[in-house]
């Protein structure tokens, strides 16, 4: 690969996109910065979308318009200038993108390498224009077609929205209402993409539904909205995420994901989140401010989260789990890691509501030099969830003195059958366990990597295969030089 | 092969070993015992670079080298091995998967070409006879929830795999009842050869029961105040530390 003398870093690059601000030209199909009931109705246009649909919209904005921005979080959360950014974006023209992988910081290259990732996608995902077709196009198509075969549906919610108004008229909102919460609301108001799913009855879905490739343009939306429903005994497992970090200008990003299983349904979703998270002194950054939350709606349903947390600069984000039907199971498998100034404040909701439902909580948290993290739980158990059982472990690793790791677990057991465990640790990688390694001969930075892992493979194991090895990569590089 | 010379070392700003010189041959079983305090685990992990261990005074040549001025991992490469009194536990992480990280990080630093799983584990099963390593140990954690004897063995184990040129066992016979004891005793000697040299760091003569060392040194506030054969193992378990210290004085 030809590399330049082109010395801007990272965090240069993404800045200087900062500053030029948002686009205003008219003209490239971009709405003007400003939310306004005008200006949804604008978005609601140009996406041919009902009307059912846009009043949606309205109604979410206006009760937006009566919150507040949520400040019970452990976060420190520069002020969000709403009207200055614009709500709507056609895909980008080439003219916006690089020319060539010249033009990309070399830092940025390096990461990919490290990570494995091919030179065609390293292009992609660092905005080169590329002209070529992927060999994923036909890939896709392929999987497509096996889809389809099996009568499960996945699409863009746009699609959806067209295609099959009546699944998305039904489900939408019903997990997350409109109004849920402030960032919530304003996905509501302003969506514009996101992924649907539906499986119908009985299928187990023939393959893992994932972006087939490291990006998708529909999934990397600023507001993001992705809707996924399992009917009555299927299976679906869904990969979301990407394991390379992306050059991405919208620094808020505000998606709602939506799970519904209904009776003896199966639903696995899985995160790798890797945004960029600003620089090593705290400059720059994507806040992600996600609502995430599954509803197991009818008997003996199942709904297992697991999420690799590494990037954005701010993470808040809570995959909860409503435990309607009875003998429901929840499941919330996470690992953030946080470095330099990067803060998150993550953990889930278990809400037991019928009998003999279960749910697991396994949280492990990584901070390094000045970084903050918190692990932030709720377990509620309902009047009528007899015999609800839960264990919660969170467990915390520092790296360094600076940093800090907290825990708020919350427990409301309004059941006096039910079980509730909670443990938590904080431990430090000991110089004991370092120079053991290292007396074997392992490098002492392959040596973190290994003790890190080793904390994390709990949570690891409920990843994919392929997926679980690019995890492992991806901590060694978020952390490297985290200690020493 | 080790050339020690008036070795200095403090610990926390206390001097510990206090002009300690010591030479071993390639292929010889050094013993150096001691009472408690008298500096034995500062030098096994003066040898190691451990950090937090200062020299301030002396050198230390190996295999040629100015040990004192590698790193742990350089050490280790250059074949030394120290079998740790307390060996650490590390959660989460698949006993051999260390193990072949560390033998491939060796290798590489040889020039040689990494194992593959099917070559490692070939590797593994020959020698696990050797120091009879029970297979349910390999796949756990490192020395998670491991006895004090499978901890010492699982040493011996790593020992035999990376096949160093210099082994320090830092107490390896401390918290080992006598069965466990002959077990890591036949370990080491079916470990020895001419190429190899080996010091034993022991309190205890007992070990010496089954590992005949060529030279025996006692270790007494910072200094190695007496070196003989093996015999002089016996003496002392007859009639303590005490008698030489007042020789020597």
């Amino acid at each position: 690969m030809t590399m330049t003398n082109h010395t801007d870093n990272v965090a240069d690059l993404v800045r200087k996109e900062y500053e030029h601000g948002f686009f205003t030209d008219i003209e490239t199909d971009t709405v003007a910065p400003g939310l306004s009931e005008a200006t949804i109705a604008l978005i609601s246009k140009k996406k041919e979308e009902p009307t059912w649909l846009l009043e949606w919209r309205l109604k979410a904005y206006r009760h937006w318009l009566t919150m507040a921005d949520p400040n019970w979080t452990q976060l420190n959360i520069d002020p969000i200038d709403y009207q200055a950014i614009s709500y709507y974006s056609a895909p980008k023209s080439k003219d916006d993108k690089l020319k060539s992988i010249d033009e990309v910081d070399p830092k940025l290259l390096e990461t990919y390498e490290k990570l494995g990732i091919p030179l065609q996608e390293q292009m992609i995902l660092a905005g080169v224009a590329v002209d070529a077709v992927f060999d994923s196009v036909s890939v896709a198509t392929t999987f497509k077609e096996k889809l389809a075969d099996a009568g499960v549906i996945f699409c863009s919610f746009s699609e959806a929205v067209k295609e099959h108004p009546a699944l998305v008229k039904k489900y939408l909102g019903s997990v997350v209402p409109a109004a849920d919460n402030f960032f919530a609301a304003l996905n509501s108001a302003v969506f514009t993409d996101g992924s649907f799913v539906y499986i119908p009855k009985g299928v187990r879905c023939p393959m893992e539904l994932s972006t087939y490739f490291r990006i998708n343009a529909s999934n990397t939306g600023q507001f993001e909205r992705t809707l996924i429903i399992a009917d009555e005994a299927s299976h679906v497992s869904y990969l979301e995420g990407c394991t390379a970090p992306m050059r991405d200008e919208n620094q808020l990003h505000a998606a709602v994901v939506e799970l519904v299983a209904l009776t003896d349904a199966q639903i696995k979703y899985a995160t790798v989140q890797n945004w960029y998270p600003g620089d090593e002194n705290g400059v720059g950054g994507i806040y992600n401010f996600v609502t995430k939350r599954g509803d197991c709606r009818g008997d003996n349903a199942k709904i297992s989260w697991t999420q690799v947390e590494t990037g954005s600069a701010i993470t808040w984000k809570y995959p909860s789990c409503i435990l309607k039907g009875d003998n429901t199971v929840g499941e919330f498998y996470s690992v953030a890691v946080t470095n330099n100034y990067q803060q998150a404040d993550t953990g889930t909701k278990m809400i037991h509501i019928g009998k003999n439902t279960r749910s697991t909580i396994i949280s492990k948290g990584i901070s390094a030099r000045h970084a903050q993290q918190s692990y932030r739980g709720l377990v509620k158990i309902s009047k009528n969830a007899d015999n609800a059982r839960n264990h919660t472990q969170c467990d915390s690793l520092l790296m360094g003195d600076q940093c800090g790791a907290h825990t708020f677990p919350y427990i409301e057991a309004k059941n006096s059958t039910a079980t509730v465990e909670h443990e938590a640790t904080t431990a430090k990688i000991s110089e004991e366990q370092l120079f053991y390694c290292r007396q074997r001969g392992i490098k002492e930075e392959d040596a973190i990597n290994m003790i890190v892992n080793g904390f994390c493979r709990e949570v690891f194991k409920e990843l994919p295969m392929e997926f679980a090895v690019e995890a492992q990569k991806l901590l060694g590089v978020t952390l490297e030089g985290a200690v020493g | 092969m080790l050339n020690i010379q008036n070795l200095h070392a403090k610990i926390g700003g206390k001097e510990i070993l206090k002009g300690l010189n010591l030479s071993v041959n390639a292929g010889e079983v050094h013993a150096i015992m001691g009472p408690n305090g008298s500096g034995k685990s500062t030098l096994a992990n003066v040898l190691a670079g451990r950090d937090g261990c200062d020299v301030s005074k002396g050198t230390v040549t190996y295999d040629g080298q100015d040990l004192l001025k590698l790193t742990p991992e350089e050490r280790a490469w250059a074949g030394l091995f120290l079998a740790f009194q307390y060996p650490v536990e590390i959660p989460g992480v698949n006993n051999v998967y260390l193990l072949k990280a560390a033998v491939n990080a060796v290798r590489k630093y040889r020039g040689e070409a990494e194992l593959d799983a099917v070559e490692f584990l070939a590797l593994i099963k020959k020698k696990m006879k050797i120091v009879k390593m029970q297979e349910e140990l390999l796949n756990r954690s490192v020395n998670e929830g491991f006895s004090g004897g499978e901890k010492k063995r699982n040493e011996i184990f790593q020992m035999s795999i990376l096949e160093p040129k210099l082994a320090i066992l830092d107490e390896t016979d401390s918290g080992l009842d006598i069965d466990a004891l002959k077990i890591v005793a036949e370990g080491v000697n079916s470990l020895c050869n001419e190429a190899r040299s080996i010091i034993l760091v022991t309190h205890y003569q007992r070990l010496l029961d089954y590992i005949k060392p060529d030279h025996v040194h006692v270790l007494s506030g910072g200094k190695i105040i007496k070196s003989g054969g093996s015999d002089l193992a016996l003496e002392l378990e007859k009639k303590g530390y005490d008698w030489i210290k007042e020789e020597v004085a």
